[in-house]
């Protein structure tokens, strides 16, 4: 292709707090019809509002984990236009003074294959500001209704600069950054639950041009593929404009996944004129420093670091740290389960192996994954788990079997072991009648062993570790095995 | 700001403001509303080079609610009550063609 | 002894607590006077009877059982339509809120309530307190106690004409460019808008948002002096409301001994201004020099800005804050919308009166693209310097005296189809609202053809006692404040 594309995305983030934005009625997704609504979400006659400094502070905190600089005053704008979702027909936000200015995330770019790390990129944030979620509409084939339960919630609206050049790399920046908001706990980022939306801004020009063209407004991206399919559809859609010679119209469009395609929304809108004025109900607010500072020093480890110094301290491949460093939760519990049990392999295995597998396994279909502080599953057991296999004391076959048994109920392996009589079967005079009925019953393979086939001696195992039901230390067998056979010449 | 430039766009305006007005409203408001237009020219003989704008009556900062401790929420029946059109507890507007 | 309906608060509780009436004989007195007269002044968009003696009984009970809330118990108080009342109509004069009631109190109804008095009827204004003769509202023009034939001012119009005919021993106002003082004037009574910020606007429908205050209108000084001291106070619920000291206004009344100095603006006694009104504050102005207080002539040079800037900020804000009466949640639906554009041009634009579409256009013209800089910008920094004004003033005195309106009551039609002129009513009050200052308006003074006129006393910000005493001084010298109008 002769064009470069240029993509700006605008991603909506609900801030979970207990109650809203400005007032102190409670918000949750899932809720009956208008049951979390007071006077001021419903913007009666006489309504004030009121900040909720919990949605400052956890802004802020977003800002600083992004590297942006927080504003020494913010202040509060009207963004006037008529909908039926927004009470007061105007959106209280910051368009002025925003609390975050500037910032950047770092992205990991696909590698050229699964297992192999890509390259890293940061991308330019213009700013962070709050402001207040509208309700919700639902279209039935002849009317439309309205739900104000969401209205009045906290968002974060973080706006890239135009600095993403491909459909990957904006898939690449919006995990990126949903996992480093995940991090810090102030939103879930689920996409379904409306929790983060996002808008793209494309647009393209000739490679080598420094000069930005006519951009479009992709609106109602509610997933992560939806984002790409529509970056995707919209790219072509502009170069077969280009191709003819004629211009991109700069306009709205809204993504249909059923349809796979977009239609402009420029027939339904007017030009937009927001009539942005400071809000005289809400004062300004200035940041204390110090407080900024503290909060400063308290962020979380971003993903990306967490993952470099997995590899690097704990030699860990990248197919293991790009799974568990993506999960704050994960990581979290590795790092819990290595205070138990310095062996960090074998943890980080068991985690990314069966802990994801079982939590899966044990998922609701169609819901999403179950978290581990869903279940019964404590990291000291894990790293139990690790040191018994260590020790000998079971197989990492029976491993398995402990490990299924330990995520249902949540009890500890030594405890699972005793109950169910796993350990294993060390009675060496048991087992030596059972190594020698089977060199006796397997003359060609003690041949092919003794002329120096070494994995022949395996199928000796079997039978052994049937008859013991896997409680066979393998260790021990092999040794025992190959003295029996030196022996009985 | 030149005379021409104050002529007041009044479909444009009351687009903005969603206010239907008669045709006799609108040009009954446009000798008005251009009058007091003229009117406020008065402010152009002041010089506000480097004055603050003043949003506000009074300079207070950080007004806000502490804690997120959570307040009381209407039943959905004051909505109801309330709403000129409703079904399953939600408000019915016209179809909204998005 | 007079009427009881036209009595003051300290008689009232004197007479609550010796038992020579109750509680529900004085709403009764105040609701047969209303029966009387109301048919002629048309104070009330909406009267509880029943409401209002339900509260008048519990009232006595609680006298009866020895817990007297205080100097508001049983006292009946007027209340402005644009107040919100919980389970009262709230219609702010206006048919887009037809069938409205609200479902909570404005803060300052809950103080009212929480110091015993009886809440009272929803008086006329102008729609959503946009005019200055209360000949704007949906529900009738009110007419000027004095002389039915004249506008009582406005927009808090029914509250000044009820507290002057005596259907309310006194009442709430709001005032956003005079709309408490310009009607108290016109209608010889007492009314007060206080320091913005020192009462809370939480369930104040808004107008403007950065000008509107709450404030009594009364017959006497004292008595706005009482209502102030039951409504101020912080509130949480409304941020642009101020943590200050309680302020015991009606003990500090009598705190003139050390006589102030006031100041004569010389902006406010040219081009305009009414022969009678103008001879009537400089009498009073005398009286104040020949009773010890220093008089000085202060200038206030962006007066003339005033009205622009007024009207630019005061509506700019208005057409956002009007933006919610959209059909959707609770106000007027209209019939004929076929799609949500038409739901809401439609009604809004039956439910709003003339003057509110008129200012919202204009509001939303100067909040458009292109104009915000020259209009809005500009006049909130010409904000800033009439602020500066009234400060560079309070270096030299303590108060400052002007006339309260440029002409007395006028008769109805004769501004309604000049916006401008009736614009210019204001000029005197607003810039007051623009600087976030108390002022007060009392009568000093009759024309000669019985209409009274009204002086204004402007405070420093929070100097409420001092403006207050500074009235009281002259009411009690003056026997203006038992002039009855003959309705
Ligand atoms: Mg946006
Ligand atoms: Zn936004």
């Amino acid at each position: 292709m002769k064009y470069e594309v240029v993509i700006g995305l605008e991603i909506h983030v609900q801030i979970k707090t207990k109650t809203k934005m400005f007032t102190a009625a409670p918000y949750h997704y899932g809720a009956e019809p208008n049951t979390l609504t007071d006077a001021v979400v419903l913007g009666l006659p006489g309504t004030l509002p009121v900040l909720n400094y919990e949605a400052i502070e956890r802004c802020a905190k977003l800002g600083l984990m992004l590297g942006c600089e927080i504003a020494e005053v913010c202040k509060w704008d009207r963004k006037n236009y008529f909908y039926p979702d927004s009470p007061k027909n105007y959106q209280l936000t910051q368009n002025e003074q925003p609390l975050c200015i500037g910032g950047s995330v770092e992205i990991e770019l696909p590698g050229a294959a699964r297992n192999i790390q890509g390259e890293h990129r940061w991308v330019q944030l213009n700013r962070i500001h709050l402001e207040e979620d509208p309700g919700k509409l639902s279209h039935t084939a002849f009317d439309t209704l309205v739900d104000f339960n969401r209205a009045g919630v906290p968002l974060a609206e973080i706006v890239t600069e135009p600095d993403l050049y491909s459909s990957e790399e904006a898939v690449a920046f919006l995990n990126a950054l949903r996992n480093l908001i995940v991090y810090t706990g102030i939103s879930d980022c689920d996409m379904e639950k409306g929790q983060m939306r996002c808008d793209a801004n494309v647009s393209l020009r000739l490679k080598g041009s420094e000069v930005l063209g006519t951009r479009t407004e992709m609106k109602n991206l509610n997933s992560i593929s939806n984002v790409k399919a529509s970056i995707e559809y919209e790219i072509k859609r502009q170069a077969k404009i280009l191709d003819a010679n004629e211009s991109v119209i700069q306009e709205t469009r809204r993504w249909d996944a059923s349809k796979n395609t977009s239609f402009s929304l420029r027939s339904k809108e007017e030009a937009h004129d927001y009539r942005y004025f400071p809000d005289p109900d809400l004062m300004p607010v200035s940041m204390d420093r110090n407080r900024v500072d503290t909060m400063k020093k308290a962020l979380s480890e971003r993903p990306f670091d967490r993952q470099r110094r997995y590899q690097e301290k704990y030699s860990l491949p990248y197919t293991i740290t790009s799974v568990l460093c993506a999960d704050r939760e994960l990581s979290d519990f590795f790092e819990l389960a290595l205070n138990y049990y310095d062996a960090p392999k074998a943890i980080a295995n068991y985690i990314v192996n069966d802990l994801l597998r079982e939590l899966s396994a044990h998922s609701e279909v169609g819901d999403s994954a179950l978290s581990i502080s869903d279940t019964k599953m404590k990291a000291e057991s894990i790293a139990e788990l690790v040191e018994v296999v260590e020790s000998g004391l079971i197989s990492k076959q029976i491993a398995k079997e402990v490990f299924t048994e330990m995520f249902v109920s949540g009890e500890s392996p030594k405890v699972i072991i005793e109950k169910k009589d796993l350990s294993q079967n060390n009675d060496d005079s048991a087992i030596e009648a059972l190594c020698l009925d089977a060199i006796a019953n397997n003359p060609k393979a003690v041949a092919q062993y003794k002329e120096g086939n070494a994995k022949a001696i395996n199928a000796l195992k079997g039978p052994i570790m049937k008859a013991t039901k896997g409680k066979a230390n393998p260790a021990t067998l092999d040794a025992l095995l190959q003295k029996l056979i030196q022996a009985s010449e | 700001m030149s005379e021409s430039d104050k002529k007041i766009d009044i479909d444009y305006v009351a687009q903005l403001a969603r206010l239907e007005l008669s045709d006799n409203d609108k040009e009954k408001l446009s000798g008005q509303l251009n009058d007091i237009l003229v009117y406020f020219e008065k402010l152009n003989s002041v010089d506000v080079d480097g004055i603050e704008p003043m949003a506000h009556a009074h300079k207070v900062d950080n007004v806000w609610r502490e804690g997120d401790e959570l307040g009381p929420v209407f039943p959905k029946e004051v909505l109801k009550a309330m709403a000129p059109e409703s079904r399953d507890d939600q408000v019915v507007v016209p179809k909204v063609v998005e | 002894m007079t009427d009881l309906f036209y009595s003051d608060i300290s008689t009232l509780n004197k007479g609550l607590d010796s038992k020579s009436f109750s509680a529900v004989e004085l709403m009764q007195s105040v609701i047969d006077r209303t029966d009387a007269v109301e048919a002629k002044i048309n104070a009330f968009v909406d009267r509880d009877i029943e409401d209002a003696l339900k509260q008048a009984r519990a009232s006595d009970e609680r006298r009866a059982r020895g817990e007297n809330l205080g100097a508001f118990d049983g006292i009946p108080v007027g209340i402005k339509d644009i107040l919100a009342v919980k389970d009262q109509s709230l219609r702010c004069a206006s048919k887009v809120l037809e069938g409205y009631r609200s479902p909570y109190d404005a803060t300052c109804i809950t103080k009212l309530r929480n110091a015993g008095a009886v809440i009272w009827g929803r008086l006329n204004m102008d729609e959503f307190a946009m005019g200055s003769s209360t000949e704007n509202s949906a529900y009738g023009v009110t007419a000027n106690p004095w002389n039915l034939e004249c506008i009582p001012g406005g927009s808090s119009g029914g509250s000044a004409a009820a507290v002057s005919a005596g259907e309310a021993i006194v009442s709430l106002g709001t005032d956003t460019g005079g709309s408490i003082r310009q009607p108290a004037a016109l209608c010889g009574v007492v009314g007060m808008k206080p320091t913005y910020g020192l009462i809370s606007r939480y369930g104040l429908v808004a107008f403007a948002s950065s000008l509107d205050q709450v404030g009594p209108l009364s017959r006497s000084v004292k008595d706005s002096a009482l209502l102030l001291e039951a409504i101020t106070g912080h509130d949480p619920l409304d941020s642009t409301s101020l943590n200050q000291a309680k302020v015991d206004y009606s003990s500090a009344l009598d705190a003139t001994a050390k006589k102030k100095t006031l100041g004569v603006p010389k902006e406010f006694f040219q081009e305009g201004i009414d022969p009678e009104i103008k001879e009537a504050i400089e009498k009073a102005i005398d009286w104040y020099r020949s009773e010890g207080y220093a008089i000085e002539e202060i200038s206030l040079p962006h007066s003339e800005l005033c009205v622009p800037v007024y009207y630019i900020i005061a509506t700019a804000e208005a057409s956002s804050n009007l933006a919610r009466f959209d059909g959707v949640r609770y106000s007027h639906r209209s019939k004929d919308a076929e799609n949500i554009l038409e739901l809401f041009s439609k009604s809004r634009g039956e439910g709003f009166g003339e003057e509110v579409k008129r200012r919202i256009i204009l509001g939303t013209y100067v909040l458009s693209s292109g104009y915000y800089d020259a209009y809005y910008l500009r006049a909130q920094k010409v904000r800033s310097l009439i602020r500066q004004d009234f400060e560079q003033a309070f270096t030299k005195v303590d108060a400052i005296i002007t006339p309260t309106t440029p002409t007395p009551a006028f008769k109805r039609g004769e501004k309604s189809d000049d916006p401008l002129a009736m614009y210019l009513n204001d000029i005197y009050t607003i810039s007051v609202n623009l600087a976030g200052l108390p002022a007060l308006s009392l009568p000093v003074g009759m024309t000669q053809n019985n209409l009274p006129i009204g002086m204004q006393v402007i405070g420093k910000a929070f100097g409420e006692a001092d403006i207050l005493s500074i009235a009281h001084d002259f009411e009690i010298n003056h026997g203006y404040k038992d002039m009855r109008p003959q309705i």
